[in-house]
């Protein structure tokens, strides 16, 4: 069975700056899988690959099985390739709901329409809704993002993404800025993500790549280290030299 | 309160302080029978602005050159009127705006491709150009001379156009109207709250897999398609068309206007225009040579402390008093 996002051999250069050389990497379906690296070790780069906002100057991208390496960011997110970015990426003065509202309207094929009034689409505002409930952002549905705290931000991140019903979702940093009292919110959402959902998670919290991964890929200057489970990367040498060294004496 | 958002919970019916600007411009029909020309040429710029809130207040698009549409749409209802003896309205404004309509999705395929101040010189490139071309074709648009001789023939058959612009006036009203229901009903769509995603984010829109491009390139041809109809009727009311039209002080005014009522609520298109034309008509009497320092004193204050516009003044002061309440 081909994986449920696969590269092999993803290069990129810009100039003679090699940021991604030779990556081979394989999410499995429900995989539970975190991509962590020191900074500048080319992860964002890599996750704008996969998702077709960077072309890569060489290699291939398959999305359960098909080729998706020369598509567009559209249709790879109507494939089933969903994401959520590491500085927020919300649409500020528009409510939760419609935040959320805006996604799964795209995934309906609602969003064109101009005869009705949005209001008048009850379905995706009813899909929205639950989802935000699922989430813990019911009471918060009516709020303008600008109006509310970072970390609910945080998950609205999330949810706009889980609006695309996604088969494969890519988690760029879902706990960046959140202080860690309440990163563990972040987690409990994460652990209650359907299971059939793929999900790469790129992290610099320790804590919660350990508790959310089974599998854990290292990047370092653009190239896969090591891969294994939390336990095999936990006693890796060359890990704690480069990265979990720094960070425990750091 | 009158900002129109549209989304996923919005209610969209029209709520009664909507039904004031009608009140208004039909009280205006009654009492002041002197200024119905000025009140005929606010409706058709009411009109231009509302196609302009569409694309900058909603959209996000910032332009320089609605005017190359507005423009157009005058320079064809007038040729079909005075060169190819078309004399229906009807069918004067249905040309100008498929004229309008043809150039706006010709042009903004090709600029919407581009962001931010490219595509603010692109939209000025293509209003000089237009301008230009209407300058050197004196032939067909009489040049800088204008075009006259505009025929415009009963309105259906039935309604003459009389001295005192009775019938012009309510002509631009029911034009107006028409523009204005479906400029809303669009707001309040699915169609209307994904332009406002993309004003808000583009970059999350692609991320949820929609395809940007074409909306812009849509809701532009459809602003395209509004400008060109209010086009058509400035040349029908004035039975004339001159190269100022196509200018880029037209479409800088324009957004002035805007600007001045309030950009992104609907009805900022139809105070800007009120309160700025009928200022320059004041002023302009009072103080014929430097009556554009009045416009530009007003646009500096607003600008400085008002950026909501004369909407965004009212909002704010509605929400004081509601505090205070």
């Amino acid at each position: 069975m081909s994986a449920a996002l696969e590269t092999y051999a993803l290069c990129k250069s810009f100039g003679a700056l090699t940021v991604a050389d030779k990556i081979d990497f394989r999410l499995e379906a429900g995989a539970r899988h975190a991509l962590i690296g020191p900074n500048g070790a080319g992860k964002t780069t890599f996750v704008n690959m996969l998702t077709g906002v960077l072309a890569p100057s060489s290699g291939r991208i398959m999305l359960a099985g098909e080729d998706i390496t020369a598509l567009g960011q559209a249709n790879r997110v109507k494939r089933g390739l969903g994401r959520t970015f590491q500085i927020n990426a919300l649409f500020r003065r528009l409510s939760v709901l419609d935040n959320v509202a805006l996604a799964v309207a795209e995934r309906r094929g609602v969003a064109p329409h101009m005869l009705r009034a949005a209001s008048q689409h009850p379905d995706v505002r009813n899909e929205g809704k639950e989802l935000l409930a699922t989430l813990g952002l019911a009471d918060d549905a009516m709020q303008r993002i600008l109006d509310l705290p970072y970390g609910k931000q945080r998950l609205v991140e999330i949810a706009i993404a889980l609006g695309l019903k996604p088969r494969v979702l890519l988690l760029d940093e879902p706990a960046a800025g959140v202080p860690s009292l309440e990163s563990h919110r972040i987690l409990e959402v994460l652990d209650t993500l359907p299971k059939e959902i793929a999900i790469l998670i790129i992290e610099h919290d320790m804590d919660l790549v350990f508790r959310f991964a089974r599998r854990i890929t290292v990047l370092v200057q653009g190239e896969v280290l090591v891969e294994g489970t939390p336990d095999e990367i936990g006693r890796d040498k060359r890990v704690h030299q480069v990265y979990l060294g720094e960070q425990r004496h750091g | 309160m009158s900002t129109h958002a549209g989304g996923y919970s919005a209610d969209p019916r029209v709520r009664p302080v909507e039904w004031l600007p009608w009140i208004v411009a039909l009280a205006g029909f009654f009492l002041l029978p002197e200024y119905l020309s000025l009140g005929a040429r606010i409706l058709i710029y009411v009109l231009y602005a509302l196609s302009l809130d569409l694309i900058v207040g909603y959209a996000g698009i910032i332009t320089l050159g609605h005017s190359a549409y507005f423009g157009l749409g005058a320079y064809v209802a007038g040729i079909l009127a005075a060169k190819a003896g078309i004399s229906d309205p009807m069918a004067q404004l249905a040309a100008a705006a498929a004229a309008g309509a043809l150039l706006g999705m010709v042009t903004g395929a090709i600029i919407l491709r581009t962001k931010g101040l490219t595509l603010l010189m692109l939209t000025l490139a293509i209003t000089s150009v237009l301008l230009e071309i209407a300058n050197k074709a004196s032939s067909l648009t009489g040049g800088a001379d204008g075009l006259s001789g505009v025929v415009v023939a009963p309105i259906l058959g039935l309604f003459r156009f009389d001295l005192y612009g009775k019938t012009a006036y309510l002509y631009c009203l029911v034009v107006l109207l028409i523009g204005w229901w479906s400029v809303r009903k669009l707001i309040y769509s699915p169609f209307g709250t994904s332009l406002t995603g993309v004003r808000e984010n583009s970059l999350r829109m692609h991320a949820i897999g929609a395809p940007v491009y074409w909306r812009l390139v849509l809701v532009y041809t459809l602003s395209a398609t509004i400008a060109g109809i209010a086009g058509g009727l400035i040349t029908q009311t004035n039975q004339f068309v001159g190269l100022n039209v196509l200018s880029f002080e037209s479409a800088g005014e324009l957004l002035v206007m805007l600007i001045l009522g309030g950009v992104g609520r609907i009805y900022g298109a139809f105070v800007g225009p009120v309160v700025y034309l009928i200022a320059q008509d004041l002023l302009a009497k009072q103080f014929p040579e430097y009556w554009y320092l009045g416009i530009g004193t007003m646009l500096v204050l607003v600008v400085m402390f008002a950026r909501g516009g004369i909407l965004g003044i009212l909002d704010s002061a509605i929400a004081r008093l509601r505090r205070k309440a």
